[in-house]
């Protein structure tokens, strides 16, 4: 018997996957390309991203891609609070993406810092190293909580 | 030479529960780690707090466990390295985080300090002034030079990680290989130290993802033993399950991504998919998809839901349907040629730097902390597989054999569910333990001391310290080609060991 995939709710995905493949196509004409960013993550938000990449969410669908550089990237997807160690890391990765491009801090460590904030070694959220455009929270955030997250972006972005 | 049971009858001990933990002379302690070695004992973790530095030593074939300390006199201590490589990578954190001397080491280059901190030595009495980026040693992002860097993330990486692999390369073959980690370095020791294990748990279970559970159970076991406090049967079993879930769900994401690297997309698509269907089973029976604060010193924080034993046992039923499929896959031609003899790792090796988890027990070393150190399996008794050859598809087939004998410890410790309680008060008292998990990669240590009540030092041995010196030995001499399947292999993960 094959596994019941059965990704959040039926009609909310469709949802979702109408309002983001439209908005990507009316935005860019094309597909969101993704570039994931991890500025110290402890890899809970890694596994959910993964699970979001993995074949059960068919990204394709939702008019989204991965991208493995940034210099072919949209979207900067930001993991983990900004360690210090990784901080000039993160503004190189944000100027290398070409213009316009949105930064999305997924999780709560990356929105603020999450419980490391006051740490010697952290700055905080990923928006002490470059301007954010959006907040995913969670620890981690779902699969399902990013898409959203994403769809929001792009709407807020159509105009 | 002397043996290690002689030089421990001598010592001065203090009370460090379950067991005791030897105060040695320095060239104690150097006499015994060398006897260790001729015994053939493995050094699991070395640490410090700002007097002492501390070791633990596991005899594998005997399950015994020692502690021993030796103090920072003046700030240096023996350095263990030179005869004990493992020992490396601890005593340049120890420097970084305590500023504890190894006297005659091996390699005295950083190794979490990369000179961006707001202090150095952040964990000693009096920390000193930030360092310098940028020093010889320090790692750098943008390294330029005539080595080729394989950065994995965040920027240019292929990978999720955050860590650097310094290799160079002779036409198609690795010739050596340097682990660069710290990047992810988050000040956890000092963000834990003054608090209550209650709240010093949330750091404990997020040193990293993958091991959420097991480190959460280990920590939460070495608070119980410095308090001497007894957790719920009920609770034990809940934790047996959780931490048997963590596994399974963590086995197939590793075999999915190892599947899609060696080109199969129909183990990537069917493991991810089931590795799925557990995650929403665990949201549904405990709250959280990756159990994160669900395992807590004195139990668990909350009871399984009512419809939550039901969801597991669905989920496991899609699993054990699968998995023979799944395993026939991988003994088919297609996967077993991309999989068979690529980064194989020596029993010789696993077993000299301690390295327990799947990579061990694929390369002849049999040892898995369920059985001996964490009496709660006891009435369950897992099976314990063993295989030789060492390379990715004996990885694979024991990340299959282990998902299948979790699958049933589940079921078991679902079943078995007494009724009562699922936490016990914690007392505000001092001392100090050690405890222990098997995690999806190897053994987890935790060692703590409290000061009535409050965290006054700790340090969480994630498997990384064992795995990746082991990696790279493993990439030396093998194809330039295969560094992100053999990563993938050997579960490589930065953060745990990044603190
Ligand atoms: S938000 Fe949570 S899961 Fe994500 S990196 Fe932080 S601690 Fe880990």
């Amino acid at each position: 018997m094959a596994p019941r995939p059965d990704p959040i709710d039926p009609a909310a995905v469709e949802s979702l996957r109408a309002g983001l493949e439209e908005a990507a196509q009316a935005r860019l004409g094309r597909s969101l390309a993704i570039r994931h960013v991890n500025t110290g993550s402890c890899n809970g938000c890694e596994l959910e991203l993964r699970a979001l990449h993995g074949v059960l969410y068919e990204l394709e669908r939702f008019g989204i891609k991965f991208v493995e550089s940034p210099l072919h990237a949209d979207v900067l997807l930001v993991t983990g609070p900004l360690t210090r160690n990784l901080a000039a890391a993160m503004v190189q990765a944000r100027d290398a993406t070409p213009d316009p491009k949105w930064v999305v801090a997924v999780g709560d460590c990356a929105v603020d810092g999450g419980v490391y904030r006051g740490s010697y070694a952290v700055l905080g959220g990923a928006g002490m190293g470059v301007p954010v455009d959006l907040l995913i929270r969670g620890c981690p955030p779902s699969p399902g909580t990013i898409l959203a997250g994403l769809r929001t972006l792009l709407e807020a972005n159509l105009n | 030479m002397t043996t290690v049971d002689a030089i421990l009858r001598d010592a001065p001990a203090e009370i460090c529960r379950p067991w005791l933990r030897h105060i040695l002379r320095h060239d104690e302690w150097i006499a015994l780690a060398q006897a260790a070695v001729a015994e053939a004992r493995v050094l699991v973790a070395l640490w410090a707090d700002t007097a002492k530095v501390h070791a633990l030593f596991l005899d594998p074939a005997g399950l015994t466990i020692i502690a021993v300390s030796t103090p920072a006199e003046a700030g240096s201590y023996p350095a263990l390295s030179p005869f004990l490589p493992g020992a490396a990578l601890y005593e340049r954190m120890i420097h970084d985080l305590w500023g504890h001397q190894a006297t005659g080491a091996a390699d005295v280059r950083p190794w979490l300090d990369h000179g961006h901190w707001l202090l150095s030595q952040p964990m000693s009495t009096r920390p000193g002034p930030p360092g310098q980026p940028g020093q010889p040693g320090v790692p750098n992002y943008f390294e330029p030079g005539d080595t080729m860097i394989l950065p994995l993330g965040p920027i240019w990486g292929p990978l999720d990680e955050a860590a650097h692999l310094r290799l160079s390369v002779a036409g198609p073959t690795i010739r050596h290989a340097d682990a660069l980690l710290g990047f992810t370095h988050k000040g956890t020791l000092a963000l834990m130290r003054g608090k209550s294990p209650r709240i010093a748990a949330r750091f404990a279970a997020r040193l990293s993802g993958d091991a959420t559970v097991a480190h959460s159970v280990a920590f939460s076991r070495a608070v119980e033993a410095a308090m001497e406090v007894e957790v719920p049967a009920r609770a034990v079993a809940l934790r047996i399950a959780m931490m048997e879930i963590e596994r399974v769900a963590v086995h197939l994401d590793t075999l999915a991504e190892v599947g899609r690297l060696a080109d199969s997309p129909i183990v990537r698509s069917r493991c991810s998919l089931l590795r799925e269907t557990l995650v929403r089973a665990s949201d549904i029976a405990f709250g959280h998809r990756l159990m994160m604060d669900c395992a807590i010193p004195g139990g668990v924080a909350a009871d399984i839901a009512e419809s939550g034993s039901e969801a597991i046992l669905r989920a496991l039923g899609d699993i054990a349907s699968q998995l023979s499929s799944i395993r026939r896959l991988h003994d088919g031609a297609a996967l077993s040629s991309r999989l068979v003899g690529v980064g194989r790792a020596g029993g010789a090796l696993a077993a000299s730097l301690g390295v327990g988890g799947v990579v061990g027990r694929a390369s002849g070393y049999a040892f898995d902390a369920r059985i001996g150190f964490v009496s709660d399996y006891g009435q369950f008794a897992p099976r314990i597989a063993v295989r030789h050859d060492g390379d990715a598809a004996a990885r694979q087939h024991q990340r299959i054999f282990e998902i299948e004998e979790s699958l049933r410890l589940i079921g078991a410790a679902l079943d078995y569910l007494p009724d009562g309680p699922v936490t016990v008060a914690l007392p505000q008292v001092s001392g100090e333990g050690i405890g222990c998990a098997e995690s999806v990669r190897g053994d987890v240590w935790h060692w703590l001391r409290l000061d009535h009540g409050q965290i006054a030092a700790v340090f969480p041995r994630d498997p990384g310290w064992a795995l990746w010196p082991l990696a790279e030995r493993v990439l030396e001499g093998a194809a330039a080609e295969d560094i992100d399947l053999i990563r993938a292999s050997l579960a490589l993960n930065a953060s745990g060991m990044d603190l």
